[in-house]
């Protein structure tokens, strides 16, 4: 894999989830997949510059909540329906939750946070929830 | 529908950025007089200056974008671009394009020979400025260790490290500059100095005295009069006043510098800088943190922004599961059942609890504060006794030890009153931790501040009165060697503490207690120790110049002993810790009580006392202000013309009734956002009301629809089968 003869090569997923700052990550393949051109998380060296400047201090709000938006949609249907939360918190929790406390947290969070009433998260919604988070800057943030 | 889609689709990016990039240039335009306007018919970008736009190059999205981006000023260009969720690659055409654009535009005007050569100079300048900034942040100080300790323990610990990275910055500048103007001149030319020159014993270090007392640390080693070079009589009569220094012949007459004006200007603009950048952060801190608290969505907050990305560590990140888990099930239990109901009793109960600890805390406080004023007291009789006293009875190295006393009892008193309030926090048993950390804070806040204040009183009410009249030395010498001394007792009970506190401790919980964690690092007590750290070496540039070194080089050591410590014995909280509410906080605590403190007391040495008569740039002068004054009377005497300013002095500087004006109009301006705000506020809450209204409003015509439709294939079945009944 010689970058400076072939500068279009991707990177496959498998290795860059090797990576010191994403392995521990439950998130990891999501991150890269939402970051890949062809969403199998393949990355060129463009779309890994992408991820991490998004990832970084400097990176604006605006910004951060479009890719955690698309990191949490896991079936990728631009909602974050029942299913893509319930992922989200098992992956949070490592299933130390109970299938009904699951089901609860989901539901209250969906009544939470949905203002239009169509029982899943658009992208407006999380981020008018988002906006109401202070510590999100700080905390969807890798130093590399 | 396209309010929904985020744009996975490239051109709905560009499309929605194009519109904003519209609005901006909108907002951006001034409107144009009347008769510049063009007889356009949309009267919507009449007079906007949009008929420049070239009509033929309208025909892609992505040419418009470029257009857009190109009428905007630099920083909104650069901004826009940012915020774009496009890829890199994307951005950089973008941007080349806008640039090409650009040149294209500018070189086909008629731009003068000078006004490009303008361009060029300004562009230039630019460029080598962003490089230095490139250069400045690729010389990250402490970049990996900031990264081990975030990857291990997370954005509050790290939140720590960060406030001290901030605090060695501030003292880095209040070096440079104290530095520069006052020690350096000082030291190149230094004063004949009168009493014998005391030899070095190791002592030195721990109380500042003896072989440091007439050195360039301290404010009485500081000439009070003009410094020239190549002046034969310079080291001559001490008391050469400003006006006098034509009498002597000096060859370099220009090459001055003098003193008294440049101490009493150094401090008072290092002090207003300070402010200014202290102000600037905490605002910006502020801005970030500031989030109408509206408790609406904790769950789904929980679920979505808990999860902290920089930790890397496998046992830290199993941690951090468990704490979020924990949390979640609280949330739950909270959200679900209603909150039982206590008792009248219970109340009348627990309010009873509260009060018994606040007595407790307040009384400790108290009982503090008044044994540090008498034992203050007890030890400047006893310094008087000591100095008095006969010859052959002193011990010199016993006179200096003795003046070690009052600084170890604050030290103690600020390690051990803490362990109190802990206590009395326990015996209250708070429900929410953010009430709890919020009353630790308020309690070390209340302690530090009588501390502090208690201190003020003695050095600058008590002792400074005491040493002019007993004509003894010089006392602003004498308060500067105090903080030195505090200064360093502080940091050598912070290191006992950790070691203390966190090493032992730690292998004691484990041994004996049998415990499997180890324990966790107090955040907020070891910020408010580094802030009261700072308020004094604050309070002790004016009598210290070089106190601030003496506190970078704390804060330096402090850190690595802080990181190794943490690293070997702590474990990440286990509550939850709101990082940027708590950051505000610490950077409001450093502007207000600390700063802001520190300042006033400056502020009434400069004003109100009168500095000793004996040694210091400012000996002779009723007050330090009096600097400036003379200065400017000099000034008017050299040079008539410049009568103005002297008038100007007089009228804005020394009279109260400019500062009172000026505050209250800052007070009605303050007064005025405030409502706005108020405003704001109410408006986004229609505006979610109305959002809410919507959503039922879609509901409800998405059902009648649907029953409709109903009714209508009911009718048209009903209808063919009456027919196939025919």
């Amino acid at each position: 894999m010689d970058y400076t003869n072939e500068p279009d090569c991707k990177l496959p997923l498998a290795l860059i989830v090797n990576m010191p700052e994403l392995k521990e990550n439950p998130f990891r393949s999501r991150i890269v997949e939402s970051f890949s051109e062809d969403g199998m998380g393949n990355l060129s060296f463009n779309e890994f510059v992408d991820m991490f400047s998004v990832l970084s201090e400097m990176a604006p709000r605006e910004l951060k909540a479009i890719y955690a938006f698309k990191i949490y949609d896991f079936n990728v249907d631009n909602y974050l329906c029942k299913e893509d939360l319930e992922k989200t918190l098992n992956r949070l929790t490592k299933e130390e939750l109970t299938p009904e406390e699951v089901e609860l947290v989901c539901e209250k969070a969906i009544e939470e946070a949905d203002l239009d009433g169509d029982n899943k998260l658009s992208y407006a919604d999380f981020e008018n929830m988002i906006t109401r988070a202070p510590d999100f800057l700080s905390t969807f943030h890798i130093r590399i | 529908m396209p309010s929904r889609t985020i744009g996975r689709n490239r051109g709905a990016i560009i499309s929605q950025y194009y519109n904003r990039t519209m609005q901006l240039r909108r907002h951006k335009q001034s409107r144009p007089s009347i008769r510049d306007f063009s007889r356009s018919a949309r009267p919507s970008i009449r007079g906007y200056g949009m008929e420049t736009d070239s009509p033929d190059a309208e025909d892609t999205k992505r040419e418009r974008l470029v257009n857009n981006l190109q009428n905007l000023s630099v920083s909104d260009r650069i901004r826009m671009l940012q915020a774009m969720p496009l890829s890199v690659a994307e951005k950089s055409e973008l941007r080349r394009l806008t640039l090409q654009k650009e040149r294209r535009t500018r070189s086909g005007s008629q731009i003068p020979c000078c006004s490009r050569l303008k361009y060029y100079i300004i562009i230039a300048v630019k460029q080598s400025w962003f490089s230095c900034l490139s250069f400045l942040h690729s010389l990250q100080l402490w970049q990996v260790a900031l990264k081990t300790v975030s990857g291990r323990f997370g954005t509050g610990v790290l939140s720590y490290f960060l406030f001290l990275k901030t605090l060695l910055f501030f003292n880095l500048f209040l070096f440079l500059v104290v530095g520069a103007f006052l020690v350096l001149p000082q030291a190149v030319l230094p004063p004949v100095l009168l009493s014998a020159n005391h030899s070095f014993s190791g002592l030195e270090l721990l109380t500042g005295a003896g072989y440091f007392s007439d050195t360039v640390m301290y404010y009485g080693y500081y000439c009070n009069y003009t410094l020239r070079r190549h002046c034969s009589d310079e080291g001559g009569g001490q008391n050469i006043s400003v006006s006098n220094g034509t009498m002597l012949a000096c060859v370099s007459k220009r090459l001055s510098y003098n003193m008294p004006l440049a101490y009493f200007f150094t401090i008072v603009s290092a002090f207003f800088i300070t402010c200014i950048i202290l102000v600037y952060s905490m605002s910006k801190s502020f801005g970030q943190s500031f989030r109408i608290d509206k408790s609406h969505s904790i769950l789904a907050m929980k679920v979505f922004c808990s999860w902290d990305f920089k930790v890397i560590k496998k046992t830290s990140v199993k941690l951090m599961s468990e704490n979020i888990c924990i949390q979640l099930k609280e949330l739950l239990a909270e959200v679900n059942h209603k909150r039982v109901r206590n008792s009248c009793l219970q109340n009348l109960g627990r309010l009873m609890i509260h009060c018994l600890a606040w007595t407790i805390c307040v009384a400790g406080t108290i009982a503090c504060v008044l044994s540090i004023y008498f034992f203050s007291q007890y030890m400047r009789q006893d310094l008087k006794k000591r100095s008095n006293g006969p010859l052959s009875t002193q011990n010199p190295l016993l006179n200096e030890a003795s003046l070690l006393a009052l600084p170890v009892v604050v030290s103690l008193i600020n390690v051990l009153l803490p362990c109190l309030f802990n206590l009395a926090a326990w015996m209250e048993d708070y429900e929410s931790p953010t009430v709890r950390t919020y009353v630790a804070i308020g309690r070390n806040l209340m302690l530090k501040v009588s501390v502090l204040g208690v201190l003020c009183y003695h050095w600058l009410g008590r002792m400074a009165v005491d040493f002019e009249n007993d004509n003894f030395m010089c006392w602003e010498s004498f308060v500067g060697q105090e903080l030195y001394r505090f200064l360093l007792m502080d940091f050598i009970f912070t290191l006992l503490d950790t070691l203390l506190g966190e090493f032992l401790w730690g292998m004691f919980s484990k041994r004996v207690l049998k415990r499997r964690r180890k324990p966790v690092f107090d955040i907020a007590r070891n910020v408010l120790e580094l802030i009261y750290g700072q308020t004094l070496a604050w309070l002790g540039v004016l009598f210290t110049p070089l106190l601030p070194a003496v506190q970078l080089l704390k804060l330096l050591l402090l850190f690595y002993i802080k990181k190794s410590s943490v690293m070997m014995n702590c474990q990440a909280p286990r509550k939850p810790y709101r990082v940027s509410q708590m950051t505000t906080i610490f950077i409001t605590l450093l502007c207000f009580p600390s700063f802001l403190g520190a300042s006033v007391c400056v502020t009434y040495t400069m004003w109100s006392i009168n500095p000793s008569s004996s040694c210091g740039p400012f000996r002779g002068l009723k007050t330090m202000f009096q600097a400036g004054k003379r200065w400017v009377e000099d000034l008017e005497k050299d040079n008539p013309n410049l009568s103005v300013l002297a008038r100007a002095h007089s009228y804005l500087v020394e009279n109260p009734l400019f500062l009172f004006v000026g505050a209250g109009i800052f007070l009605i301006v303050i007064y005025f956002h405030s409502q706005v705000v108020d405003g704001q506020r109410k408006i986004i809450g229609l505006l979610q009301e109305q959002i809410e209204n919507e959503g039922e409003d879609k509901k409800f015509l998405i059902t009648r629809l649907q029953s409709i439709h109903e009714l209508k294939r009911t009718t048209v079945r009903r209808l063919k089968s009456q027919d196939s009944s025919c």
